[in-house]
């Protein structure tokens, strides 16, 4: 009986199923497999630098001359629009920056504070444990100033899209012309007042406009590669993979002394094993 | 229960044998996963995944009960409080990256142990209870997981829950309050990120009682094997401790350097971007997801497009549901005497040519973009689902003819086994 109810149940369900793909097919077949779109034929893949960053592959490891660099081009470019909310000052520490510099990197930035006196607010000069400020009092704000686009923080941004610090570098250093192509194929596709064209960003069109446009718009040290483009682009990719995951270095590093450990503990096991099942062994073979 | 030849508790240690006339705790133990428990002597190592599920189950409680210290569930700071754990709290990136790898780590041993039930029809008298317990803790395990993954409060968290617990509203005349019932309100928020934690604190604590349950049930025929064929004597069997506490041992190191590689080096790979951009009632993720383990029920979810009298979402919701209901039915649609696949020659060719790619569609499908060829696919791996279990099982254990069983477990090891031969009276062979 149950075996009865079981088949009809399954071929109600195989039945429902089947009629939706019979329509789907036939939909198909009629109207095509859904049109083709300009996001989807001139989306690119992103791409790295050349000779990738210091910290890819498993083993890789945060180069220090290179997040300083980026933390410049941070707050030089992009602190004009995007806050940094989830690192505080403090946190510089971790990329080289001795206790006296960061106490001087944070008071070059202006933080709201509260008047001692009065109780008003307003602002002052950064103490180590303050986080980055926003450059907008809130999102209206930053929409009101940015085409009704809001400049996203950057804190998590490697970690936030596909392609991580290969995708903001590729963004960065992606932005070119509607191509000719484009055109031609999609005669109705069109980059609005306002927007830019980036063939890395989902829908090709951004608000964000170019914010690195010249090799040398910020100045590095001494001993320093050029401040190209796409130098800077790596530096600042380099950067906000930093205050994604600021772990990295101990998360490696604890993991491959973990490894070690599971390794040997895993070969003792299986020593163990075979020492302790050689006494009921005799298979089928003696 | 036991075998009348399993060795019997009898403590030396003054201590140990006071400890046993108070509170017989040790012998519980010594009985339950120790040398009191005969076990099978050929189990192979797809019987490893039930004690490595409860290995994961006990590293979620402990890093879970860890997160908890740090996390608030108010529904304007939990995003940030997750990244407090991450930056600030000592070993927090550890407890998180382990908790969230160790949630796709205890799936994917849950469902190669769901799997070897399959094969092997574990599910068969007499361990019914021992499957319809399994089946309770997997339904349990998925509410519990489906609730932890809203707790972060990204993207998918948010769109995640709407989308599943808009399925609610699917359910005709009643569905709508209860949905509003359910999260709190009309959609995700502080009620229901509040009560979501709350649950998804106890829940793991009601998976262990069951697990005990599911233990206890295990306990009474014992474990099956691979060739399906019931203990008989004394030498089919070996004391759990030390020969599967050693087989084990091996096992969880094993899974633990996978465990380790993604951990540590790869601990965002299982999970998705999106959820690293704090959750936004206003901007729909242009791909909603659930985690890699819900694909497939998420793929027959979808599969479902066509208003056959009832609307087409409603038939998505029934037949996810019951995707995984009928694995309660098994035991009695499986007619078949024999246990094993390795003695079903018809049972597993639609095993290996048929469930199995059907799995691997559906895992696969259920992460892709809702559009076609995906959609067409997902409802020819849905068909085949349903097909499978309910309509080729029955059948095909009624007509198929098996193969001959070895008469014992240890004939199957030993090439013979002397009690085949020369009946009960026999000496056992070592
Ligand atoms: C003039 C203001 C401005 C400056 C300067 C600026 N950005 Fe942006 N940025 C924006 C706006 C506005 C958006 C939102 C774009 C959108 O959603 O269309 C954005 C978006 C982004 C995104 C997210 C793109 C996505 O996938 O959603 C990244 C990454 C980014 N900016 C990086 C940077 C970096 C790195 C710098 C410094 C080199 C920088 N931005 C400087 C305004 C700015
Ligand atoms: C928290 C999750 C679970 C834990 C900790 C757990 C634990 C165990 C353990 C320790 C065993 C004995 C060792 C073995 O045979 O592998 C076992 C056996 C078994 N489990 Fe589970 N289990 C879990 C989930 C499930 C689920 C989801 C199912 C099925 C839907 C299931 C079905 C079975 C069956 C049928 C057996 C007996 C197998 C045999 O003897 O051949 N279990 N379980």
């Amino acid at each position: 009986m149950i075996r009865i109810i079981a088949i009809l149940v399954g071929l109600g369900f195989t039945g429902v199923v089947m009629l939706a793909f019979v329509t789907g097919a036939w939909t198909a077949a009629t109207e095509g497999m859904g049109e083709e779109t300009a996001e989807h034929v001139f989306h690119e893949e992103a791409k790295g630098p050349e000779g990738g960053f210091s910290f890819d592959g498993p083993l890789g490891n945060w180069d220090y001359a290179q997040l300083q660099r980026g933390y410049q081009v941070y707050r030089e470019v992009c602190a004009a629009c995007h806050s940094l909310k989830y690192v505080a000052f403090r946190d510089l520490a971790q990329i080289g920056y001795t206790e006296g510099q960061v106490k001087a990197l944070a008071a070059e930035w202006v933080v709201p504070g509260i008047d001692p006196d009065t109780g008003e607010t307003t602002t002052r000069p950064g103490l180590p444990t303050d986080y980055f400020p926003s450059p907008y009092e809130n999102n209206i704000a930053a929409a009101a100033a940015n085409n009704n686009a809001i400049p996203p923080d950057l804190s998590l941004m490697t970690k936030a899209r596909h392609g991580g610090t290969d995708y903001v570098y590729s963004l960065l250093t992606g932005y070119e012309p509607l191509p000719a192509e484009l055109r031609e194929e999609f005669p109705e596709f069109e980059t609005p007042e306002g927007l830019h064209f980036n063939p890395y960003f989902a829908n090709l069109n951004l608000a964000m406009a170019p914010p690195l446009t010249a090799d040398g718009q910020v100045t590095y040290a001494e001993g320093n590669p050029d401040p190209t483009i796409r130098q800077m682009a790596a530096d600042v990719s380099a950067f906000l993979y930093w205050t994604a995951e600021p772990k990295l270095e101990q998360r490696r590093q604890t993991g491959l002394w973990f490894l070690v450990f599971m390794l040997f503990a895993t070969i003792l096991a299986w020593f163990s094993k075979k020492q302790i099942w050689s006494a009921v062994k005799p298979k089928r073979e003696d | 229960m036991s075998f009348p030849w399993a060795k019997q508790y009898a403590p030396t240690n003054p201590f140990m044998r006071w400890m046993d006339e108070k509170l017989p705790l040790p012998r519980l133990v010594y009985n339950a996963v120790g040398a009191g428990y005969p076990v099978p002597r050929n189990l192979s190592y797809m019987w490893n995944f039930g004690v490595l599920a409860g290995f994961f189950l006990v590293l979620q409680i402990v890093t879970g009960v860890v997160l908890a210290m740090h996390y608030a569930s108010d529904a304007t700071v939990a995003f940030g409080k997750v990244e407090h754990i991450m930056r600030d709290v000592n070993w927090g990136w550890l407890m998180r990256y382990a908790h969230a790898n160790g949630a796709s780590f205890f799936f994917i041993v849950v469902y190669l142990h769901i799997f070897r039930g399959f094969y092997y029809s574990s599910y068969k008298a007499p361990r019914e209870m021992i499957w319809l317990l399994g089946v309770v803790i997997f339904l349990l395990m998925m509410a519990t997981a489906f609730m932890g993954y809203v707790l972060p409060w990204g993207q998918m968290s948010f769109w995640g829950a709407k989308v599943i617990t808009g399925l609610f509203g699917a359910i005709p005349l009643i569905g709508e309050p209860l949905q509003v019932w359910l999260l709190g309100g009309y959609a995700p928020d502080d009620a229901a990120l509040n009560r979501f934690f709350s649950l998804h604190f106890l829940l793991p604590f009601v998976i262990a009682g069951v697990v005990i349950l599911h233990i206890w049930a295990l306990h009474i025929p014992g474990s099956s094997n691979p060739t399906g064929v019931e203990v008989k004597s004394e030498s089919d069997t070996v004391p759990f401790h030390p020969y599967y506490t050693a087989k084990d041992g091996f096992g969880l190191g094993v899974v633990l350097i996978f465990f380790t590689i993604m951990t540590f080096f790869a601990p965002n790979m299982l999970g998705h971007p999106d959820n690293y951009i704090e959750a936004n009632p206003l901007s729909t993720p242009a791909l909603i997801v659930p985690e890699w383990y819900f694909y497939p029920f998420y793929a027959i979810l979808r599969a479902f497009t066509f208003d056959f009298i009832l609307p087409a979402k409603l038939w998505g919701v029934l037949a996810m549901f019951a995707s995984i209901l009928v694995w309660f039915f098994l035991p009695w649609l499986d007619k078949s005497p024999v246990r094993s696949g390795h003695y079903r020659p018809l049972f597993r060719k639609f095993f290996w040519f048929g469930l199995i790619p059907c799995m691997a569609a559906l895992f696969y499908l259920g992460g892709a973009h809702a559009e076609e060829p995906y959609i067409m696919l997902s409802q020819i791996a849905t068909a085949y689902y349903f097909l499978h279990f309910l309509v080729i099982l029955p059948i095909v254990s009624s007509i198929e003819r098996p193969d001959p069983l070895p008469y014992s477990i240890t004939e199957a090891v030993l090439g013979s086994d002397r009690k085949a031969v020369l009946g009960e009276n026999a000496e056992p062979a070592v």
